[in-house]
């Protein structure tokens, strides 16, 4: 996984709420059976007319928000179903953090997973940074000190611990829960005692 | 000191817990399927790593599947492709698949508890956000990513942290022709989409302990709806006696032994909650949604909403957006809303309690000429019953197709879809734009409410056609 640390970029501003995954990418794209291509497909139906040409009253076909690191949107992003399609296709458009008021758990677990950092603001603050989108003016993001640099000013989010050092330093899920392989076997034992039925022997 | 099911189920399934909170949770159960999981294979294969439990996982092919004539095959290949990398990846690591051609094939949701793979006071996941359905059997389900569907094949655990205990208690009877599909929609109009985010629901009151088997899975399905990753039901009698002799149920003795441990699966009394809501089941209508998210519910005699009696703006350009979409005008009758549709099945209602409330409305019946009507059974097995009783008939009489089992035109993976601006009375779960294809406008009712709305022609009082 991609580390994450600081990052500079002209935030987009997508002023909608409940932005579900189904708008995030379509399920025609959830046929693929790797991670990567699914940029080109990002918020598909918003993105492009009937017949597949640009549309360009939205945001992320207008510069320089095509090239945006961060997007800016309303309140429950993510929400709808599981796939990690939508975050997959975030980061492969280039967009690796999103900034909203509440985002839906799955999605938001999601992101974690794939190096694109959640922030959670206050409705107040997105107005406010929204105007950085408006205006054309960087932002920056620093992960580590858990801050948002926009002109002069700055502002502070918060983030799990442990999630945040996941990302700073990239870290495999996986290969960190499988050096606790004693515990889960030493689980799995008991449980054979305690649930024999769990087991389907 | 006093807990919830839900306390219970997460520290009977700490297998480790770091000092910040993060846990790493045991799964006794998980259920795959080709949309969400051919990159966790690929990622396992990747880092040279093997299915911990091939025997606790099950694998079945869903999302993809045509629901016409299967003899043929699938002919997009981008489906086939999916289906067979299932298939190959369900060979390659040692993993029970129900394929296309399997009687027992079905939607996961459905399968998992028809088989008896489903069981009270288990952790359960899926690469699918309705996972929640299983949580109506006392177990806590939930929906996970692809990264973590991963995880739980290489390791049998998920790293979690425990979310907020949330009771949403329900008393009192249904009136005629209401069910717990319009039960769970005036929950989430109540609550709003993001109202259980962060938290695990548990459905608790004489009305939900009233409810059967099925109709609690209706239920627990749409939870995630109300934004709660996972919603769950106390087990109890009827939970047992549904899971006793079931092909993956316990055997014998530790069929014993599961009643002991189940039996005891309940929140203490003087427990507490973070969160608790009451409705009086005495006062829930026939429900439909109007816009283009599950919260956007009105009963079928009430009106769709105005944009200018909205104060806040961003609601208001939500509301507005929304009727755009819908194709709708503001104020206008739900009974005025003409539909072109009807779906009948999905996760939420393709279960065989679904059709038969259906075909009892349609008994004798014709539906609307201008009405284009499907009903998929959530499984092989559904199917098989109801054609034993002779449902299928009453469904194609009165002017119904009878199709193959999947998830079909829930969210329109395969040839079941919506034409733009075509409009649908659908018992699924999502009414997001696109959901059931571009430009598509879907209402989401419960089976009697899409039976009513087919003979109409429009949405319609399902109470108007009950005996």
């Amino acid at each position: 996984m991609q580390k994450f640390n600081t990052l500079k970029s002209i935030p987009a501003y997508l002023p909608i709420v409940n932005i579900d995954t189904d708008m995030i990418i379509p399920k025609q794209f959830l046929k693929t059976i790797k991670r990567t291509g699914l940029g080109k497909n990002l918020f598909f139906e918003m993105r492009y007319d009937d017949n597949g040409k640009e549309i360009n009253d939205f945001v992320l076909n207008q510069e320089p928000f095509n090239n945006s690191k961060i997007l800016i949107a309303g309140n429950n992003f993510g929400c709808g179903s599981s796939r990690e399609h939508a975050p997959w296709a975030l980061l492969d458009f280039g967009i690796t953090c999103v900034i909203s008021s509440s985002y839906a758990d799955i999605f938001y677990s999601n992101c974690f997973k794939n190096g694109i950092l959640p922030i959670i603001l206050e409705e107040e603050k997105i107005k406010e940074l929204s105007e950085y989108a408006n205006r054309k003016e960087e932002i920056s993001v620093d992960l580590n000190d858990q801050k948002i640099i926009y002109g002069n000013n700055e502002i502070k989010f918060e983030i799990d611990p442990f999630k945040k050092k996941c990302l700073l330093e990239g870290l495999d899920d996986i290969a960190l829960s499988l050096k606790k392989s004693d515990k889960i076997e030493n689980f799995e034992n008991k449980l054979k005692d305690k649930k024999p039925w769990v087991f389907n022997d | 000191m006093s807990t919830t099911l839900y306390d219970k189920i997460w520290n009977d399934h700490l297998v480790d817990q770091q000092e910040d909170g993060t846990a790493l949770l045991f799964v006794d159960r998980h259920l795959i399927h080709e949309v969400t999981s051919p990159q966790a294979f690929e990622g396992l294969r990747n880092s040279n790593r093997k299915v911990r439990h091939p025997n606790l996982t099950l694998a079945v092919a869903d999302h993809n599947v045509p629901t016409t004539d299967r003899t043929k095959g699938i002919s997009d290949q981008e489906s086939k492709i999916q289906v067979d990398t299932l298939e190959s990846n369900c060979k390659e690591f040692g993993v029970q698949l129900f394929g296309m051609d399997d009687k027992r094939q079905g939607i996961v949701h459905i399968i998992g508890p028809e088989q008896g793979f489903t069981q009270p006071g288990t952790v359960i996941v899926c690469g699918d956000s309705h996972t929640a359905t299983h949580g109506a059997f006392g177990s806590l389900a939930f929906g996970i990513g692809t990264s973590e569907v991963e995880h739980v094949l290489a390791t049998q655990t998920l790293v979690q942290k425990k979310a907020k205990n949330f009771r949403i208690n329900v008393n009192g009877t249904l009136p005629l022709g209401v069910t717990s599909k319009d039960v769970i929609l005036q929950i989430i109009g109540n609550i709003g989409t993001a109202g259980g985010t962060g938290c695990v629901v548990e459905y608790a009151g004489d009305l939900i302990r009233s409810l059967s088997v099925e109709q609690r899975m209706t239920i627990c399905n749409m939870t995630i709806e109300g934004g709660a990753r996972a919603g769950l039901i106390a087990p109890d009698e009827k939970i047992f006696e549904y899971l006793k002799g079931k092909p993956m149920s316990p055997k014998g003795q530790n069929w014993e032994k599961a009643l002991e441990y189940w039996n005891n699966l309940k929140t203490d009394a003087d427990a507490s909650f973070d969160k608790e809501i009451n409705l009086n089941a005495n006062e829930i209508l026939p429900m439909i949604t109007w816009g283009t998210s599950p919260q956007d519910v009105i009963t079928i005699d009430g009106k769709v909403p105005n944009p200018q009696n909205e104060k806040d703006e961003d609601k208001k350009n939500s509301i507005e957006r929304a009727l755009k979409y819908m194709g709708l005008t503001p104020d206008m009758a739900a009974t005025d809303i003409k539909i072109d549709k009807v779906f009948i099945g999905s996760c939420t209602n393709g279960r065989i309690e679904d059709l038969r409330e259906a075909a009892k409305i349609l008994k004798d019946k014709k539906i609307s000429s201008h009405v284009n009507a499907i009903v998929v059974p959530g499984s092989g097995l559904v199917k098989e019953q109801a054609e034993q009783e002779g449902l299928d008939k009453i469904f194609v009489n009165s002017g119904f197709e009878w199709r193959e089992p999947g998830c079909s035109m829930c969210l329109a993976m395969n040839a079941d879809k919506l034409k733009p601006e075509e409009r649908c009375a659908s018992t699924s779960n999502r009414n997001f734009e696109g959901r059931q294809g571009r430009g598509g406008r879907t209402h989401l009712v419960s089976p009697g409410m899409a039976a009513a709305a087919a003979i109409s022609g429009n949405l319609d009082d399902v109470r108007k056609y009950q005996n």
